[in-house]
Formats: C-alpha cells, structure tokens, sequence
C-alpha cells in the first residue's frame, strides 16, 4: 500500500467516524430521541388543547392544588438529585453517584404514587377513559391519555435509573451513560412543566 | 488542573445548578399564582406557557447542559425543536372554526 493510499485512508477515517457537532454517539441518539418525543407530547397537548377550546363545557374538577404543587416539587428536586448524581459520577465517586442515583429514584417512585393516588381520586369520583359527572367525556380520555403518557415515563425513567446505577456501581456502564440518562430524566421534568398548566391549573375549579 | 482547581469547578458548578433549581421553583410557583389571577383562560394559558417556555429553556441550557455544547449542535436542537413545535399550531384555526363557525364555514 502506497502513502497516498495511506493518507486518503486517513482522510476518510476521519470524515466518516467523527462523531456529528462533536458530541458522543449514545448523548446524540438520546438528544434525538427527546426531539422525537418531544413531537409526541406536543401533538398530545396541542390534540388536548384543540378539544378543550371546541367543547362548550369542558369540566373544571381539581379543587386543590397541593397534590400537583407536590408532585412539582418533588419531580424538580429529582432534577437536582439527577444533576449532583451527574457530577459525582464525573468526579469519580461512585458510590456518592450511585446513592443520589438511588434518592432520584426514590422521588421518582413518590411521584408516580402521588400521581396514581390523584388518578384514583377521579375515578373514585367517577371519572373515566368515556364519561365524567361534569361534563364532556372528551376530558377523561385526553386526561388520562396524556398523564398516562408522562407517567409511563417517569416508570420507564425508573426502571432506566436502577439499572444503570447497579451497572455503573458494577462497573459495566461510565459517568457517560449516567449523563445520557440524566438527559432523558430532565426531559421528563420539562415535559411536566407543559403539562401542569395546561390539564391542570387551567382546569381548577374557582 | 490541580485539585484545588477542580474543587473549585465543582463546587461552583452546583452552585448555578441550586441557582438554576431556585429559579425552576419559583418560575413553577408562578404559574400557580397565575392560575389564581381573575383573567380569561385565553390570557391564563398565554402567560402560563411563556412561563413554561422560561423554565423549558432553562432546563435545557443548564441542567441539560446544552449552553456548553458546541454553538452548531445547540441551533440543531433550538431551530429544530420550534420548527416542529410551530408546525404544531395549524389546528388551532379549526378548532376555534369549531367553536364560533367562523371563518371557513361562512
């Protein structure tokens, strides 16, 4: 093999591996797929919005605000908790890492709690997927359909979280893959903020 | 970089992200004040998505670590993401023609 063919080799190498804006492969499949997401709830919500502006008497059931201020609180807590897990991982202490992995599970198993209790609130209240005593059953079904969706990925982000910790304290998985989860978990907490106020606070009842 | 240096970084990196978390906090106990404030849902819903908007861009920018990334990745994410979120609002227009019957059914 002559040097040019070594050098246009290398050429090639470089043009063909080097990771796309310079950011790891794992951390950009994830930056992706939260954009993919990301159209996902913002179809749902849009999808809810038009419903709540073309129906007359779009039912206003929460009466309080401490079940969903709470759940705030402790979703964005779990951000922190996430982000110092993060920084330990980086620095190298892994088992700091793997506790604040452990406590951002831990809240993310109060918020499905406190959701699943709000849920059966409602039902209890007879609420479901088709009808409710206040008004259009269009409200049940893109309720449940979009807190369905957001817990589904807090349960997911759950699942993701006690896995990689275990593997990371085992050493099979790196501080990488702790951020690349530790974006995954913040989208979650994003998508909360958009849906907060849209099911919830514009559905109080005054 | 020394130790010392290193510390340093660190510990001033979780103090913008409690900064960042505080500003979260009360950027979310905001839009609870909003949804208590005697205006239409119309103006209600306004307010509260650019509150929600703030707090999306924070997270993102800080606790996503996005603000570090290199400029080019960061207008990928930003141009991308409100490209499909403004290609979303088409259905705003039926859903009001829904409501008042205006202006496609005239």
């Amino acid at each position: 093999m002559s040097q040019a063919d070594l050098t246009m080799d290398d050429h090639s190498t470089s043009l063909t591996i080097g990771p796309a804006f310079s950011v790891p492969s794992k951390k950009l499949a994830m930056w992706l797929f939260i954009i993919a997401d990301t159209m996902t709830f913002a179809a749902c919500l849009v999808a809810y919005g038009f419903l709540r502006n073309g129906s007359a008497n779009w039912p206003r059931p929460f009466h309080s605000i401490t079940n969903v201020a709470l759940m705030t609180f402790v979703l964005l807590t779990s951000s922190l908790t996430m982000l110092i897990a993060m920084r330990s991982a980086r620095a190298g202490d892994k088992s700091k890492a793997f506790l604040w992995i452990m406590i951002t599970t831990a809240l993310g198993v109060v918020f499905a709690l406190l959701h699943i209790r709000e849920w059966m609130g409602l039902i209890g209240e007879g609420m479901t997927m088709f009808q409710n005593p206040w008004g259009t059953g269009l409200f049940g079904a893109s309720f449940f359909s979009i807190t369905g969706l957001h817990l589904t990925h807090v349960t997911c982000g759950v699942i993701a979280l006690i896995t990689v910790g275990i593997r990371y304290k085992g050493g099979r998985y790196n501080a990488d893959d702790i951020e690349v989860l530790a974006l995954y978990w913040h989208f979650v907490d994003i998508v909360w903020m958009f849906v907060v106020p849209l099911v919830y606070l514009l559905n109080l009842s005054h | 970089m020394t130790t010392a240096e290193g510390h340093d970084q660190k510990t001033s990196g979780m103090g913008k992200d409690l900064i960042v978390y505080v500003c979260l906090l009360t950027l979310a106990g905001l839009q609870f004040l909003i949804a208590y404030q005697n205006i239409s849902a119309s103006q209600m819903f306004v307010r509260m998505l650019a509150v929600a908007c703030v707090e999306a861009g924070l997270a993102e920018l800080f606790f996503m670590h996005l603000w570090s990334e290199k400029r080019a990745f960061l207008v990928f994410v930003v141009l991308f993401t409100v490209l499909v979120l403004l290609g979303m609002q088409y259905g705003w227009t039926d859903s009001f023609r829904m409501v008042t019957g205006a202006p496609f059914s005239k």
